[in-house]
């Protein structure tokens, strides 16, 4: 196994979590869970230490994370955007939400700005239709919101 | 509700609380402090009222005003005017449409006259963090009769013979799935709830388990009385952060009061919940992929037989049934089979809620009655569509489901109803479009989302809805060919015989069902260059009108690629080479010089 680059505080965080779930490669998924809450993504030194403390191969760690979309193996920014994609806010035009973000922060869908400010990523659904188009960022959420509007709410951070 | 003289019913579901409805509250609570009346009012978070459209929402008991679109600086007035003088505050209450009066009581809004609430019948009614609210409504009494009065096999026959059918979209009976459970010898079996409501627009499960926790918890506990299991599971997405709470809340509080753990209710019935998080992924909700997602791997499906009924969770028996099913089983109880029956149609009985969204009036989670129309739903309960535009279509069943027109308006909604229209009931989730909407761009969105969600395992599914969103990227994008349409229909029909899962067998249905109705559209765009609906980019121009053109150069101020030119006072031009038609130049322009073709 490669060297682990995390710092040892961050490795005993990641075996009491493991421990937590008695080491139990059934737990894998909720040890997940925990370790992105801890780290805010998985990187792959984090996978290769729970392969090893729930005894199964790094690929089988690794085939879990890139099936889920709510596993990231990148930092999310500081302030994550996040737009709905579901039908509702689709219909109600939220494809131009996502252009004018694009345009206004100059990155890519599933990229974060060079500074680590904002990430911006499309989600399916977050089941606020009635306020279609919806805007997350972090825990704060916009709806009905128009592309003339992008501008005023990336100035707020 | 204790003794309080009013109570102030605010609702807490995720649309409302994204529109300030907790600083509703905080200013409730100050402003009731003010004038001395904390002791007489209480102040109630509920779940989900379903009018999400005009959120948020409140209610006031016991006269049952209803007010609408209410912001936290209008909480001191309430209490002021409608608490302390008696006074309806008119400018919050809900207009209707037609006749522009006020309704105060939501009994006699569109929105609420069709509808029978059976799985929502405490959202919006009770505080989900309280069991006791519960209780008050008959919580957990059907629990207590099961166990001290009825076999497993008694159950088992009340939900049989309510004809109750899966509320998760399958449509299989409930009962029967019990049954054979039942039936499975083992030493250890499970039940499991779905609550991984993944259909983009779909919001149902949410709502109840935000809005009515204890009602899940108390039919799970039944089916492991019925099929001998004691353990449940409820499986969650992990982005329903304050469904998950709730959840945890419940079901705590119902430990505390013995309905869960061991000896429930003095009996020798043990059963306890734990809870499961999902990670994102749409074909967990197929009861194998659930599985295996519970079992700490990627979520694959497995062809059926065996049924997890004979081998599920850890290989042994497990009945998976989705939260809007559970939520119907404790009302067949409390009120009987027979009365169930008596709401519905011949072979779909009960109820089905809906997630009505898209472009219509009332944007909301409705309960109806199935054989309701798709008109009554559309209509009366959503009223109408969106600044007066024209209806297209409504889209059901989600990303496996399928596009209904005009001609459909008329057909009672049930299970077979849409499976022989060319669509499906789904978990419930019904997109309303307009005539500005390009089918052909839909069905290639739905593609988008399928290619997304396929979960790699079998080649039909992986690669052939690759092909197919290419074909309808192309053919949106102005390039398609004449073939291109045949072979779309070809590889739909190949991919929905020959794939292994639910997802992948109905993932042709937006392409087939918008084929059927709408093949005059994909012509167009195909044989004409054309998208009738103007929503295909590729295929739109934007033009100026020399004669209106007056030269302010305003559009060319705001145009991002300067693709518009022309000297001051002159008509202006666009290039089209260099034009990304955001349209920010017609919405500028004020003389209505630019159009599109």
């Amino acid at each position: 196994m490669t060297e682990i680059k995390l710092s040892e505080c961050n490795v005993e965080k990641i075996k009491e979590l493991c421990k937590k779930f008695n080491n139990d490669s059934g737990e894998l998924i909720n040890v997940l869970h925990g370790a992105q809450e801890v780290f805010g993504y998985l990187p792959a030194e984090v996978q290769e230490l729970i392969a090893e403390e729930l005894k199964v191969s790094v690929a089988h760690v690794y085939g879990v994370v890139s099936f889920y979309s709510f596993f990231s193996m990148l930092p999310k920014g500081k302030f994550p955007i996040s737009i709905c994609m579901g039908t509702a806010c689709y219909v109600r035009g939220a494809e131009k939400v996502v252009d004018e973000f694009k345009q206004m922060l100059n990155i890519k869908v599933g990229d974060t700005t060079p500074d680590g400010k904002f990430s911006l990523s499309c989600l399916r659904c977050v089941g606020a239709c009635g306020l279609a188009p919806v805007v997350t960022i972090g825990d704060k959420v916009y709806g009905r919101v128009s592309a003339s509007e992008v501008k005023k709410i990336i100035a707020e951070y | 509700m204790g003794k309080f003289k009013n109570h102030i019913l605010v609702c807490l579901g995720t649309g409302c609380r994204a529109s300030q409805s907790e600083e509703i509250i905080r200013n409730f609570k100050t402003a009731l402090e003010e004038n001395d009346l904390e002791n007489d009012v209480q102040i109630v978070g509920t779940g989900c009222f379903g009018f999400c459209e005009k959120g948020p929402v409140i209610k006031m008991v016991p006269d049952n005003t209803f007010y609408v679109l209410v912001n936290p600086e209008d909480a001191n007035e309430i209490v002021l005017e409608h608490i302390v003088k008696g006074r309806k505050v008119e400018r919050l209450l809900y207009v209707d449409p037609e006749t522009k009066k006020h309704v105060s009581d939501s009994k006699h809004m569109g929105f609420y006259k069709k509808q029978i609430r059976i799985a929502l019948r405490n959202c919006g009614f009770i505080n989900p963090e309280n069991i006791d609210e519960y209780i008050a409504r008959d919580g957990y009494a059907a629990l207590g009769s099961v166990i001290s009065e009825m076999t497993p096999q008694e159950a088992i026959n009340v939900v049989k013979d309510s004809e109750l059918r899966g509320r998760g979209g399958g449509g299989f009976p409930t009962g029967l799935k019990w049954e054979l459970t039942k039936k499975s010898n083992s030493d250890q079996k499970y039940v499991v709830c779905n609550a991984d409501e993944g259909d983009p627009g779909a919001f149902m499960d949410r709502s109840i388990l935000e809005g009515d926790p204890h009602s899940v918890l108390e039919a799970m506990a039944i089916c492991g009385y019925c099929i001998g299991a004691n353990v449940g599971v409820i499986y969650i997405r992990a982005e329903y952060p304050l469904a998950i709470q709730r959840l945890k809340i419940a079901i705590q509080q119902a430990r505390d009061y013995g309905l869960l753990g061991n000896e429930i209710l003095g009996s020798k019935f043990n059963f306890d919940i734990e809870i499961r998080y999902g990670a994102g992924a749409f074909v967990c909700g197929e009861e194998t992929a659930l599985i295996h997602s519970m079992e700490g791997l990627r979520g694959e499906p497995t062809v059926k037989p065996p049924f997890p009924a004979v081998s599920g969770y850890k290989g042994k028996p497990t009945n998976v049934n989705n939260v809007e099913t559970f939520a119907n089983i404790p009302p067949i109880f409390l009120k009987g089979s027979s009365w169930f029956k008596t709401i519905g149609n011949e072979k779909s009985k009960g109820t089905k809620v809906f997630a009505l969204a898209g472009k219509v009036n009332n944007v909301g989670l409705i309960e109806v009655p199935m054989g309701t129309t798709l008109r009554e739903v559309i209509f009366d309960i959503g009223g109408g569509i969106k600044d007066g535009k024209k209806f297209k279509a409504v889209q059901t069943g989600g990303p496996s489901g399928g596009c209904l027109t005009e001609k459909h308006l008329d057909t009672p909604i049930d299970y077979d109803n849409l499976i022989a229209s060319g669509s499906m009931m789904g978990s419930g989730g019904m997109v309303v479009l307009d005539e500005d909407d390009c089918m052909v761009d839909v069905a290639r969105f739905y593609l988008d989302f399928t290619v997304e969600e396929s979960c790699g395992k079998c080649a039909p599914c992986r690669i052939g809805n690759k092909r197919m969103n290419e074909m309808l990227e192309k053919i949106t994008m102005g390039k398609g060919e004449e073939d291109d349409i045949i072979r779309l229909k070809n590889l739909a029909n190949v991919i929905k015989d020959t794939s292994l899962c639910g997802l992948g067998q109905t993932s042709p249905n937006p392409v087939l069902s918008t084929m059927d109705n709408f093949m005059h559209e994909y012509v167009a765009h195909v044989h004409d260059k054309k998208c009738p609906a103007k929503q295909c980019k590729a295929l739109m121009q934007y033009s100026i009108d020399p004669n209106k053109c007056v030269g302010c150069t305003l559009c060319s101020r705001v145009c991002p690629v300067d693709a518009i030119s022309g000297e001051r006072k002159e008509p202006h031009k666009i290039n089209a080479a260099l034009c990304i038609k955001c349209g920010a130049c017609m919405e500028k322009c004020k003389f209505g010089a630019i159009s599109l073709s």
